[in-house]
């Protein structure tokens, strides 16, 4: 008995873990590529969970799913194109203090647009209910969600690693210099990777929208599991991201089973220990310009 | 040379300009409220517009705000407007030093509002150290009415026992107490012990059997493990002790999961069923006011805050509206605005007009308002007119010919001594 309950909270876990990754992995490739941490990536994924709500009205839940993501992308070129590029080169904390800015904005924004009160987001009523596989309960629409994710990330995936513009993009995370030296601008790449990191996050937004609460503040609450599962991962890795995610979710649903009330510093106990042990993350790679 | 000169020449000028205006604007601003000190009330108000309870801030700054103009254009208190100082008092300790400072610097005669327990309790403390009166107006903790109970503050909102005997009898009549499994989930925090302390001494004394008290912290905002626990525990009712926007997500992802097991919980603000929307909140709740109500004065409020804000007014917008009418009708029966007297007042068990069937009064011997709850459970599928009409409000607890105190806790179960 108790094992199989052991093991659900697993694969539940296993399927949360594809929630997750979909809010950092955009962050981990925009800290990979261009040194900037992202403070303001849970503003995007607010504003994704927002504007989700208004374009379904036109064209549906569906319909939603394929537009939010691209106009936030939109948001994005404008983002990196006033904003991030003048950060690149410069002191590490300035782009902190001006992304945490821009969260801080963005959320007022928001309130002052849409009112401070959580506005209703359901999903189509098709997706509601569970499925059972064997002993096993799962949400239908959180399956649905990992189908999404596995899409995305096998297009990420491939993009990365069989084109040559992800070549020239992971070119650029382990060694900068020496794309410069081979006369390739690395800024349109980079424009691409922080409007693809983005319109993630507003994907994110628009899946988690229906089951979780959209208010001005929903941006900051991702932010803390995003950033623990890029360290946990280690920069500049793909499956690092992934591993990570799936291990959060995991143990989180793990600890949930045994000690419920410790569930959310689990992830954090793990960050510790992963970091005490493999200092720059599982599969990290040794970034040159943070030694 | 030239460019330098002309450039620090104009830079002075634009500084001296600058200068001016600002000496002006505070010239005006001073004389402002030199002139406003001599002949306004002015009330203190602190509530949190910031954060988890935000959202409900909102609505409890119009509901007070359009008090105070109603009072002024009749005329005022005493012959004296009333000057509402209403900030956001975002967490214990800034609602603390605010207080301190609004009865410092800005003479407050009293202190009114507060959602969060916490912060309300930090705002009692300071208020009798300064011997000022504190209205705590949405704070629900039986600790702040308890044992942290003092002679300068009084609550008007309903305290977490009222609102589990509230819906906690619908409950009873529905048969979903007695002899049933009950499978509770507790926000990890002060306000949500408080809840599942209250909630589980109701079960046992009505024949319930708790298999399972879940603590949840605060920040969790995905369900999923506790869900999947809960269908491992097959109990007869789900029974929930969440606070802020944690019920919206629990109500939410419990619908995602299809889970069939009866919901109830003891703690739900209209705005966060809103939140929930139609089709997923389910279960019974309790409230201390709706906007159905039929009686005139509230129908009246409820066209009036419509008409004013362009939204339904939601509970915390009602009491903050009654909490500043209650405190005008003490300050005109006792003619003045000194404190002992209005303490003297609302402890003679004055009773007022709450817009209910019945009139409210505060008892003398722990502050409480006494008034009538309201269970509440959702209408049926496709009764609903728009996205916040699907709410389905059951009759005043207690009944007409029941004491109001019949759900309060009674003098002997409480710790409170002043």
């Amino acid at each position: 008995m108790e094992i199989v309950y052991l093991l659900e909270q697993v694969v539940n876990g296993l399927v949360l873990g594809g929630y997750y990754l979909l809010l950092a992995l955009g962050l981990s490739l925009i800290f990979s590529v261009g040194g900037i941490v992202n403070l303001a990536h849970g503003a995007f994924y607010a504003l994704g969970a927002y504007l989700s709500l208004e374009v379904i009205r036109f064209v549906g839940f569906g319909g939603s799913i394929l537009i939010t993501p691209l106009l936030v992308g939109l948001v994005g070129i404008v983002f990196e194109r006033f904003l991030l590029r003048r950060f690149y080169a410069a002191d590490p904390i300035l782009s902190l203090l001006v992304t945490f800015g821009l969260a801080m904005v963005a959320e007022q924004a928001l309130r002052m647009i849409w009112g401070s009160a959580p506005l209703p987001s359901g999903m189509p009523a098709e997706f509601k209910g569970n499925v059972m596989l064997g002993e096993f309960m799962l949400s239908r629409y959180r399956l649905f969600i990992l189908g999404v994710v596995i899409v995305v990330m096998s297009g990420i995936w491939l993009l990365l690693h069989k084109t040559s513009f992800g070549r020239v993009v992971r070119a650029g995370v382990q060694k900068p210099d020496m794309v410069a030296v081979l006369g390739i601008r690395l800024q349109p790449y980079m424009t691409s990777i922080v409007v693809l990191g983005v319109a993630t996050a507003a994907l994110g937004g628009v899946l988690f929208g229906p089951i979780a609460i959209v208010h001005p503040a929903m941006g900051t609450e991702i932010m803390t599991v995003a950033f623990v599962v890029v360290v946990i991962g280690g920069l500049g890795s793909f499956w690092g991201v992934v591993a990570a995610a799936v291990l959060v979710g995991v143990v989180r649903g793990v600890t949930t089973h045994f000690l419920p009330a410790a569930s959310e510093a689990s992830m954090y106990i793990l960050m510790v220990l992963v970091l005490m042990l493999r200092p720059r993350g599982l599969l990290g790679e040794r970034i040159e310009r943070f030694e | 040379m030239e460019v330098s000169k002309k450039h620090l020449n104009r830079q002075r000028r634009t500084l001296l300009k600058t200068g001016a205006l600002v000496a002006g604007a505070s010239a005006l601003g001073y004389s402002a409220l030199a002139g406003a000190q001599a002949n306004t009330i002015k009330i203190g108000h602190l509530t949190p517009l910031t954060g988890f309870l935000g959202a409900l801030g909102e609505y409890a700054v119009q509901g007070i705000k359009m008090a105070a103009e109603e009072i002024n254009a009749s005329g005022g208190l005493l012959g004296r407007q009333i000057e509402l100082i209403s900030e956001d008092s975002v967490n214990p300790q800034t609602a603390s030093s605010k207080a301190q400072r609004m009865i410092e610097q800005n003479k407050v005669q009293v202190l009114m509002g507060e959602i969060n327990s916490a912060s309300a309790l930090t705002i009692s403390q300071v208020a009798a150290r300064n011997k000022t009166l504190f209205m705590s107006i949405g704070a629900r903790s039986d600790a702040l009415r308890g044992k942290n109970c003092n002679r300068y503050t009084f609550h008007v909102d309903i305290p977490v026992t009222v609102m589990v005997n509230a819906a906690g009898e619908a409950l009873v009549r529905q048969g979903l107490v007695k002899g049933k499994k009950i499978f509770a989930l507790t926000s990890d925090y002060l306000f949500g012990h408080d809840l599942s302390k209250a909630a589980k001494a109701f079960f046992s004394r009505n024949g319930g059997t708790v298999i399972g008290d879940e603590l949840v912290p605060t920040d969790l905002a995905d369900f999923s493990p506790q869900l999947l626990k809960i269908r491992q525990a097959r109990p007869d009712l789900v029974a929930t002790n969440l606070g802020g926007n944690q019920v919206t997500n629990f109500v939410k992802q419990y619908a995602e999961f299809g889970l069939s097991f009866p919901v109830a919980g003891f703690n739900l603000n209209t705005a966060d069923a809103w939140a929930a929307g139609e089709g997923n909140l389910g279960g019974i709740w309790p409230t201390v006011w709706h906007h159905e109500l039929k009686t005139p004065g509230s129908s009246a409020f409820v066209e009036k805050f419509t008409k004013k804000y362009g939204r339904i007014p939601e509970n915390h917008a009602w009491i903050e509206y009654v909490s500043l009418m209650m405190m005008a009708q003490a300050i005109r029966e006792t003619k003045s605005v000194d404190t002992d007297k209005l303490i003297a007042y609302f402890e003679s068990e004055a009773q007022f007009d709450v817009l209910k069937a019945r009139k409210a009064y505060f008892r003398s011997w722990d502050h409480q308002l006494m008034q009538e709850a309201y269970p509440f459970t959702v209408k049926p599928k496709g009764q609903a007119k728009n996205k916040q009409d699907f709410l389905l409000f059951g009759d005043a607890v207690p009944a007409a010919n029941e004491p109001l105190e019949k759900l309060a806790p009674p003098k002997s179960a409480s710790e409170c001594k002043m």
